[in-house]
């Protein structure tokens, strides 16, 4: 039998703040609190949170769904509503879970969106994703923020004065509207403060896989360090207190060369050392990790917790500069970065944290990373000389998930690693 | 005539050597050539800076597939695949620069991909706005042209003068009109010229100057309404998805071998993008193309459609075209394309429109389930349908 996870102060902390998310959700009829359905990356909780409105992130849904393995009915269901086998599974999921009475994974009703705000950074499938929406919730108000990509390898100050442009003529003005606030910039400022303290932990909490043993898994323990930053808390106090908790528990287990906590207990020996481009499978995330914990594999860096913000190049929100800031922080975004750039950062990440093979983790839905994530590991085995490897699944389609397939693959990756290693060795 | 002038075209539009463009090029100086992916770019620009704005369509059924497959995975569409292909075949040799406007996560990181494989001297990912307020999304799209214009003006010096653009635009404006009157002249006699014709005409406007596709266009339309034709017992039908990856002109034969005219479709989209025509008096013609862009734009499903619904649109399509039904016909995997499907299939459920959908791919060999499959909707439309969509109409 599986055995239970071994729990840190940071993961009940982490816990009942979700399980309070949700609560509140449940009862913002009651309160009067105005619901915003949003994405995650690009998410501007902030500007949400300082009109005292409470966000709800569609695909953070989809994600639960799927490890609560109600994805698979969810995606049938709306695939018998017209929708094509061949799309994102996130969208179907959350139509799904639409038409089953949107049940959220605390079991509370999620109440319907009054904003719609389409901050749509990094993937265009949030565009049609929300056109879905807009005609599910007829009469809701919609908030467009088009975020520009980093094409050119930067940002320009046109692309900025852009999006604070949509912020204060489409954004700010509708979120008046709902929530019956006045735009409170001062409100917004010291939101943003807290955001900077919590980019600072993000930064510190994954540099410490320089350690060896890594003291932690940024891969799949990282989804759930992420969680807080992702889910409508970056900015909050308990976000700061969070990340000051989990940061401390951490650098607890460098002091005593403890390698990650996981759901199969610690990690004993760290044979590999890896960095993993794309996101995870959610339907069987236990028996994926499980996959890497059995090889003594440790993931010491990943895209996919950069999914909803970059900060390891440096970048913080300003407070003084409010929506200036919340403008970069969406198009610093991961997948809203260039090819090129993402081969810098993954390249650096592989430097850094000195990893012995990469691994891409390539998702049937997803376009926004999966397009050219196999020149990404071209680009790194040329430069890097670093093993390659290639494994695929999906979000939360339970159909490709191919247990066998993903181990044989697997296998054969660690098998090049251990061999690599030996010649290293005895070179 | 008119069959040479097609076979012309064809050899023209399915020419992935772009022969025409690279002559072009070395019949003068400081001449540019710019790839443009689908769906729309002003080539205006290009044209007005001493350029050939090409349109790259992708490899179709005509370039096998060799080395394109180690880039994408197999769940990804066709076109960015053989575009790799024709890319590492040296197929956009001479080309100056390449455009992406931005129309799918696909396209944009195949725009990463030209850049690291340092295709051209240029690549630019055109950022298109979603806002469509002329003082926030027309003052970026402003700046995306000009930093297109920037580019050019890196490699032949040229300025463009407002008396340029204001030339260009011009010619442009006559390549549209010409253009609808083709598709009006189809719709009222769709017997007069086949869709696939019509397809290779329109098509090798994307890789010839301007100048000689408006030349084209003239004949073809003072021939074709020359031409009797039989009229057929066809139903009248909209073909919906197909903006991006092409399809291969053997489905489109097929469709209407299969008892379809096909009245209306996206096929080539981007060249009947601006509904009307761009103003040419302007003393600043940027931002008479700019505006065209943010009023003037069809619908697509690349473009956000708050406020102007495209289930709406397409009924005023359906209406205005006398359509009889719409094949929802897409690429394999196109995100943009299929999630529009479900919405616009509601409204023809809603509205007794009756419709079909499939699935291609730009290289797609065999028609015949899809021939089966056209000739029962045909036939059941014929049959039964037609009093209910008149009344619901
Ligand atoms: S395509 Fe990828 S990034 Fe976009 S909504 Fe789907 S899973 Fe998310
Ligand atoms: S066919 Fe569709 S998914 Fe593929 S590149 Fe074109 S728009 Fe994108």
């Amino acid at each position: 039998m599986a055995k239970e996870v071994a729990k840190e102060r940071s993961m009940i902390i982490q816990k009942e703040m979700i399980t309070g998310h949700f609560k509140e959700l449940g009862a913002a009829k009651e309160t009067g609190k105005k619901v915003v359905y949003t994405f995650v990356p690009g998410n501007i909780s902030e500007l949400i949170l300082s009109f005292g409105m409470l966000p709800v992130y569609p695909e953070l849904n989809a994600l639960q769904s799927g490890m609560r393995k109600k994805s698979g009915d969810y995606i049938r269901d709306a695939e018998q509503h017209g929708h094509s086998e061949d799309v994102c599974t996130y969208v179907k999921c959350d139509v799904g879970m639409m038409l089953n009475g949107n049940i959220g994974p605390t079991g509370e009703k999620i109440p319907k969106p009054d904003l719609l705000l389409l901050s749509y950074t990094g993937c265009f499938t949030f565009l049609k994703w929300f056109e879905t929406l807009e005609r599910l919730y007829p009469g809701v108000p919609v908030a467009l923020l088009h975020t520009p990509y980093q094409e050119a390898h930067k940002i320009t100050p046109e692309m900025t004065a852009y999006m604070v442009k949509q912020l204060k003529e489409e954004v700010i003005p509708k979120m008046e509207q709902v929530s019956g606030n006045k735009y409170d910039e001062e409100k917004l400022k010291s939101i943003l403060r807290n955001s900077s303290k919590v980019e600072d932990f993000i930064v510190k909490i994954f540099d410490t896989t320089k350690h060896r043993p890594s003291p932690i898994d940024a891969y799949f323990a990282g989804v759930y360090y992420i969680g807080p930053i992702n889910s409508g808390f970056r900015g909050t106090p308990e976000a700061v207190d969070y990340y000051a908790e989990l940061y401390k528990e951490i650098l607890t287990r460098i002091d005593k060369k403890l390698g990650p906590i996981t759901p199969e207990g610690e990690m004993e020996e760290e044979r590999f050392r890896l960095v993993v481009e794309g996101p995870p499978n959610w339907t069987h995330f236990r028996e994926f990790w499980k996959l890497f914990y059995d090889m003594g594999a440790v993931i010491v860096a990943s895209s996919y917790t950069k999914v909803g913000g970059v900060y390891d190049m440096g970048f913080r929100v300003n407070p003084d500069k409010p929506l200036e800031s919340l403008a970069e922080y969406c198009m610093n975004c991961y997948t809203n970065l260039n090819l090129q750039q993402r081969v810098e950062l993954l390249s650096k990440c592989i430097t850094d944290y000195q990893a012995d093979g990469f691994l891409v983790n390539s998702i049937k839905s997803c376009n926004s990373f999966s397009a050219g994530q196999l020149m990404i590991m071209q680009q790194l085995e040329r430069k890097l000389e670093i093993p390659t490897g290639f494994i695929e699944s999906d979000l939360v389609d339970p159909r490709y998930f191919s247990y066998s397939n993903i181990k044989n693959r697997l296998e054969s990756f660690f098998q090049m690693l251990e061999q690599r290693k030996m010649i290293l060795t005895r070179q | 005539m008119l069959k040479e002038i097609v076979a012309r075209c064809e050899e023209l539009a399915f020419d992935l050597s772009f022969s025409r463009a690279r002559e072009w090029k070395s019949q003068g100086k400081n001449r540019v050539v710019v790839g443009h992916l689908p769906v729309y770019f002003p080539r205006e620009i290009i044209h007005a800076a001493n350029g050939l704005a090409v349109g790259i369509l992708g490899g179709g059924d005509r370039k096998l597939i060799i080395r394109g497959d180690a880039y994408y995975q197999s769940y990804i569409c066709h076109i960015p695949r053989s575009i790799i292909e024709l890319a590492i075949d040296k197929h956009f040799a001479g080309f100056d620069g390449f455009i992406f406007p931005s129309i799918c996560d696909v396209m944009r990181n195949l725009s990463g991909m030209f850049q690291m494989m340092g295709e051209g001297k240029f690549v630019k990912y055109l950022d298109l706005p979603q806002n469509f307020q002329s003082h926030i999304g027309g003052t970026f799209y402003r700046y995306e042209l000009q930093t297109v214009l920037n580019e050019v003006y890196k490699l032949n010096g040229i300025e463009v003068t407002p008396e340029r653009l204001n030339h260009s635009i011009k010619l442009f404006n006559i390549n549209r009109t010409l253009i609808r009157q083709l598709y009006d002249i189809r719709q009222e006699f769709p017997w007069k010229m086949t869709a696939a014709d019509l397809y290779h005409i329109v098509r090798a406007g994307y890789v010839i100057p301007v100048e000689e596709h408006n030349e084209i266009l003239e004949s073809v339309v003072r021939l074709v309404m020359e031409e009797r034709g039989d009229p057929m017992d066809k139903i009248r039908v909209l073909v919906m998805g197909a903006f991006c990856e092409q399809p291969p002109v053997g489905l489109i034969r097929t469709i209407e071998l299969a008892g379809c005219y096909i009245v209306e479709d996206d096929f080539l989209l981007g060249a009947r993008w601006i509904q009307g025509d761009i103003d040419t008096g302007s003393t600043d013609p940027l931002e008479s193309i700019t505006s065209a862009y943010l009023e003037k734009s069809t619908f697509s499903s690349s473009v956000y459609d708050i406020g102007n619904p495209k289930e709406v649109r397409l009924l005023n399509l359906i209406r205005q075209r006398k359509v009889d039904g719409v094949i929802f016909a897409a690429p394999s995997f196109c995100d943009p394309a299929l999630l529009d499907h479900p919405i616009l299939q509601k409204e023809c459920n809603d509205k007794n429109v009756r419709f079909i959908s499939f699935l291609y791919s730009e290289n797609t060999g065999q028609f015949k389930v899809i021939k089966e499959q056209v000739g029962t909707f045909s036939d059941s439309i014929k049959l039964w349908d037609e009093p209910v969509l008149k009344a619901n109409l």
